[in-house]
């Protein structure tokens, strides 16, 4: 940082240990029960270190044995179809959100207030509410069982096109005019300048929109009849009984554990991005 | 807040706005006003018998005390979530932001918890709070505190805003990170060559600049915790003790998901919109004026 | 090289037409963990038998999620051929008209046998309308029973031979294991179903009009009675004490006993194989406590989960192969093995008594509780509940409960509360579904 001040590092440190200690608790959690036998973590409370059966619960979640989950896809396909539909949605609704803030932003037309409005409204009506007409709609358009089905009705949403607006309005003018001056048209100006200013914004977006498209449960759950189709969060769900019968909780945890470590890669992976695009746009 | 300087063409813009109207137009606006729809109707499950109802639905409402109560419960539970939320998570990605060593683990550490599946964290809560048998019951009980948030209406909400918070903290941190990486160095480094000491840095560079984040943030946060909290709700207290936690987001929810009631649902999901809808066109009116761009 | 390719194409176009001969059965069910895999190996079986027909067992999520999903696709007209719903879900698929064919008339057209005397009444008759005719299969069903924690009734010096049978009993048995220590001698767990449902059932009284609604949609709540509120208002005198500690709706509290914090509760047979597995302390199960001085009790208790239904307008054929697999779930070989194994109800007398002849219920104490509750001649008030709109009647229940046992509410104002509720809830129910 700017200044050495020890005192206030350390404090920096403090708090952000307290944060990581508090946010992170339940992962922590995760991980302990996913090392214990279910009839260990059952016993209250929960043993807050970890166990020995660390092997034996993860090669269980891994073949989808044990933990009782009734399913006949293993873990490693539904992890398949869960990386396509997350990659399709982050990258689909990335796309077409920056195209959208950059013609409200950047231009003027007439109803320019008024598709800015419509879009936003999009976020006022979660997706329950709608989702047996949703639900109609797609299966009109024969888009049943299939990976367009799963993705496209979910990258309607108006949170990147928002994010990028607001952030396409701190661009400063003079790089607009720049460009103009130099005769480049909008596009290139998209591509060249607006575009690589705005890595920070699509990395973060890219990490939120993956990880919404990643825990998809209700949706893909509706749409598809082939198991071979279910995503990971549906096989979680499976193994946790709802009822009065019991659950394989270890297993059920090294699931979600091995479920999350794609979500946990991408997050590093874009931190690197932030960087990246830092010291390539220095203003 | 309009750009003064923007690009002339009759035909690009409508080009480049198509894929989303195209996409929300089909997935959202047609199944939505479908779905509004039914809120002057009254069917069945199945939709084999449906009748047209006016506004019986809408006075149906109106007559249940217990739905006016739910306005006050969702008030405070999404202030404290919004205000909770946006601060607790500047404070730690202004905090994350200065440090060097350890940066990557910190961020990670506070950004991986949003990738807990919805239904794996309502498990989670429960091995942590279920009164007695969960690890923090426990403790809080060693600690003096009697934790019961199954009769005790204050524990209870206490119980659901800290799961909101919780969910949306990650959130929140990754946004305001990437907002405050885009600051340039240069116009702090400058502030501290005049002097500023960092607090002072703060306020007047550092959270201006930010304004534009926050204000996303804060109207992302107030429609999130009106509309997407339901399943925290669900998972934690189902409304109860009572009512004592039902807001009407999980109303909602409940009566067109589980109960099937399919035209009440509907009703309160037009006036759950245009709550929202004012709230949000408050905050662009008014509070959008304080944003630096 | 095209001769080869020919031949290859001709063969995979006759596997294909070989493939396409088996009529496909959607079976979407909501059964999580080890009873999914019940599910499966049922199918896998009975696919096995014979090539003419295919049962595909599809998981789609909870019960009111594969409700939902249900809902969906049939009003987009790819409903599946079997549909599992829970109990309380009974009186919406019956009212909605042209939604369901009644399982009766499916076996009959399909030519199959099919006695409904065979049937275990108190099971099949939740399932039944008044008629006779069986409307849907009961497939995953339980009922309420109790549970005790024999460790800590003998530290506090309590008899571990016989359980306590009657509600004075167990307040009895409370006392004394509150006096030795004991922090939480009684809870409960799906109250509405335990306490109100179940309990009228259990004592021959009505939980609703007209047969608790089995007789007719005018149907109304008599939950308030003399008795419930003397029940409640019990409860909640022991809840003041001490003796009663509220541990949640639904199946939560059942950690607690796990545990070995509560040491009575009472909660769905469906628990066994949990205490079974994870309890670390000697325990005992028991029939569902009563008031000697009622006349008619214990009469029998009232079944919980789920029944499988047959959705209309699917092609005859599929009907036939949906008729054949429900004979093959109630041979009473198959049948007897699916209760042995998932602690579900054996749903005809013969895989009772198939399953006594078998000495299993000597081997698994407790296992024969909660069928010998069902295995007698119901009543009109005891074979079942049928009433609209019952999944919100059960969240009104547990919401007044909680007032009582929270202290804020009086027993008779809290049921007062839940008949009124609960009657408009059935008046817009009955509304909606004129015929």
């Amino acid at each position: 940082m700017v200044e050495r001040r020890p005192l206030l590092n350390a404090f920096s440190h403090l708090i952000l240990v307290l944060g990581v200690v508090i946010v992170a608790f339940p992962l922590y959690l995760t991980f302990v029960a996913s090392t214990h036998t279910a009839s260990d973590i059952v016993q209250a409370p929960m043993p807050l270190l970890p166990g020995a059966y660390m092997i034996e619960n993860y090669t269980a979640a891994w073949n989808g044995t044990g933990g009782g989950n009734g399913s006949k896809a293993p873990v490693g396909q539904m992890m398949t179809v869960s990386l396509v539909s997350a990659l399709i949605i982050a990258i689909g609704k990335i796309a077409i959100s920056l195209l959208s803030a950059f013609a409200i932003v950047y231009f003027r037309f007439p109803f320019r207030m008024f598709f800015f409005w419509a879009i936003f409204i999009t976020l006022m009506l979660p997706v329950e509410v709608r989702i047996l007409p949703t639900y109609q709609v797609v299966s009109d358009l024969g888009m049943l069982n299939s990976y367009a089905g799963l993705t496209v009705p979910l990258i309607a949403s108006a949170t990147a096109t928002f994010l990028f607006r607001q952030f396409f309005l701190t661009v400063p003018e003079e790089l607009v005019e720049a460009a103009r001056m130099d005769g480049a048209g909008p596009m290139r100006f998209f591509k060249d300048v607006l575009v690589p200013l705005s890595t920070t914004s699509i990395a973060a977006l890219f990490v939120i929109q993956f990880i919404y498209g990643w825990n998809q449960y209700l949706w893909p759950l509706l749409v598809t009849t082939n198991e071979n189709m279910y995503p990971v969060v549906i096989g979680i769900k499976r193994m946790i009984s709802g009822g009065d019968a019991q659950t394989e909780w270890s297993v059920v945890m090294a699931t979600a554990l091995l479920a999350m470590l794609p979500p946990a890669l991408v997050v590093m992976l874009m931190q690197k991005w932030f960087v990246k695009g830092l010291v390539d746009t220095e203003k | 807040m309009d750009k003064r300087v923007v690009f002339r063409s009759a035909w690009l813009p409508w080009v480049l706005i198509a894929p989303q109207v195209l996409v929300i137009t089909v997935f959202f606006f047609w199944p939505a006003a479908q779905a509004l729809l039914l809120s002057v109707q009254q069917s069945d499950a199945f939709g084999t018998s449906v009748e047209w109802v006016g506004l019986d639905n809408f006075r149906n409402l109106w007559n249940d005390e217990t739905y006016l109560a739910s306005f006050y419960t969702t008030a405070i539970f999404s202030t404290l979530v919004a205000v909770l939320g946006i601060g607790l998570s500047l404070m730690l990605a202004v905090f994350a932001d200065r440090i060097v060593k350890g940066a990557l683990v910190y961020k990670t550490l506070l950004i991986w918890p949003y990738a807990v599946a919805p239904a794996v964290a309502g498990v989670l809560w429960l091995f942590m709070f279920t009164p007695s048998v969960g690890v923090v019951s426990y403790w809080l009980r060693t600690m003096g505190v009697d934790w019961n948030h199954l009769l005790d209406s204050r524990h209870a909400m206490t119980l659901v805003v800290m799961a909101a918070v919780w969910k949306q903290i990650s959130y929140n941190f990754l946004f305001f990170l990437a907002g405050l990486q885009s600051i340039p160095k240069s116009l702090i480094e400058a502030a501290a060559i005049d002097g500023a000491r960092a607090w002072r840095r703060f306020w007047t560079i550092v959270f201006p600049l930010l304004s534009p984040t926050t204000f996303f943030l804060l109207v992302i946060n107030i429609v999130y915790a009106f509309f997407d909290t339901f399943g925290i709700i669900d998972a934690a207290t189902q409304g109860g003790p009572g009512k004592e936690t039902s807001i009407l987001v999980y109303k909602v929810y409940y009566d067109g998901f589980k109960a099937m009631d399919l035209g009440g649902s509907a009703a309160q999901s037009v006036v759950l919109m245009v709550i929202v809808v004012v709230l949000t066109v408050v905050q662009f009116r008014f509070v959008e004026k304080k944003v630096n761009y | 090289m095209t001769f080869k390719f020919a031949a290859l194409a001709f063969a995979a176009a006759l596997s294909a037409t070989a493939a396409q001969a088996q009529t496909e059965i959607q079976w979407w069910h909501s059964m999580t963990a080890v009873n999914g895999e019940v599910v499966n190996d049922l199918a896998k079986n009975f696919n096995a038998t014979q090539n003419k027909y295919k049962i595909v067992p599809i998981f789609k999520g909870s019960y009111d999620e594969s409700f939902t999903a249900a809902v969906a696709a049939f009003r987009a007209g790819n409903a599946p051929h079997i549909l599992q719903v829970f109990e309380v879900g009974t009186a919406t698929m019956m009212a909605s008209k042209g939604v369901t064919v009644p399982v009766g008339k499916v076996m009959k057209d399909a030519g199959e046998k099919f006695d409904p005397k065979t049937y275990v009444s108190a099971v099949a008759g939740y399932y039944t309308a008044p008629s006779g005719e069986m409307l849907s299969f009961p497939f995953n069903s339980s009922t309420t029973v109790f549970y005790f924690n024999k460790d800590a009734f003998k530290a506090a010096g309590i008899d571990t031979t016989k359980a306590p049978g009657t509600w004075p009993e167990v307040a009895l048995a409370a006392a004394k294991l509150k006096a030795s220590g004991h922090k939480c001698p009684l809870t409960i767990a799906w109250q509405g179903w335990t306490q109100l449902e179940s309990f009228s059932a259990w004592h021959n009284v009505e939980f609703a009009t007209k047969g608790n609604g089995m007789q007719g949609m005018d149907a109304r709540m008599t939950v308030n009675s003399p008795l419930h509120v003397r029940h409640i208002e019990n409860l909640a005198n022991m809840a003041k004490q001490g003796l009663f500690v509220y541990k949640g709706r639904a199946s939560v509290s059942e950690a607690s006993f796990i545990s070995g914090e509560c040491a009575m509760t009472t909660t769905s047979t469906g628990f066994y194989g949990n205490v079974a597995r994870n309890a670390k302390f000697a325990w005992g199960l028991a029939p569902l406590p009563y008031y000697p001085d009622v006349p008619g009790a214990p009469q029998n208790t009232v079944i919980g989960g789920a029944s499988l239904w047959v959705m209309a307008g699917k092609k005859a054929d599929e009907y036939k192969g949906i008729a054949q697999f429900f004979s093959y779930l109630s041979s009473p070989a198959i049948q007897a093995a699916t209760h042995q194994r998932t602690g579900f109800l054996p749903i005809t007398t013969a895989a009772f008594q198939l399953t006594e002849k078998s000495g299993f219920y000597e081997k698994n104490p407790g296992t024969d509780v909660g069928v010998n509750q069902m295995i007698r001649k119901t009543t009109n008030k005891s074979r079942g509940i049928r009433l609209g709109n019952y999944v919100q009647i059960r969240t009104i229940e547990d919401e007044e409960l909680e007032q009582v046992w929270a202290g804020k509410k009086p027993a008779k104002e809290a049921l007062d509360s839940i008949v009124l509720r609960g009657n408009e809830l059935l008046e817009r129910f009955e509304k909606a579904n004129k015929r």
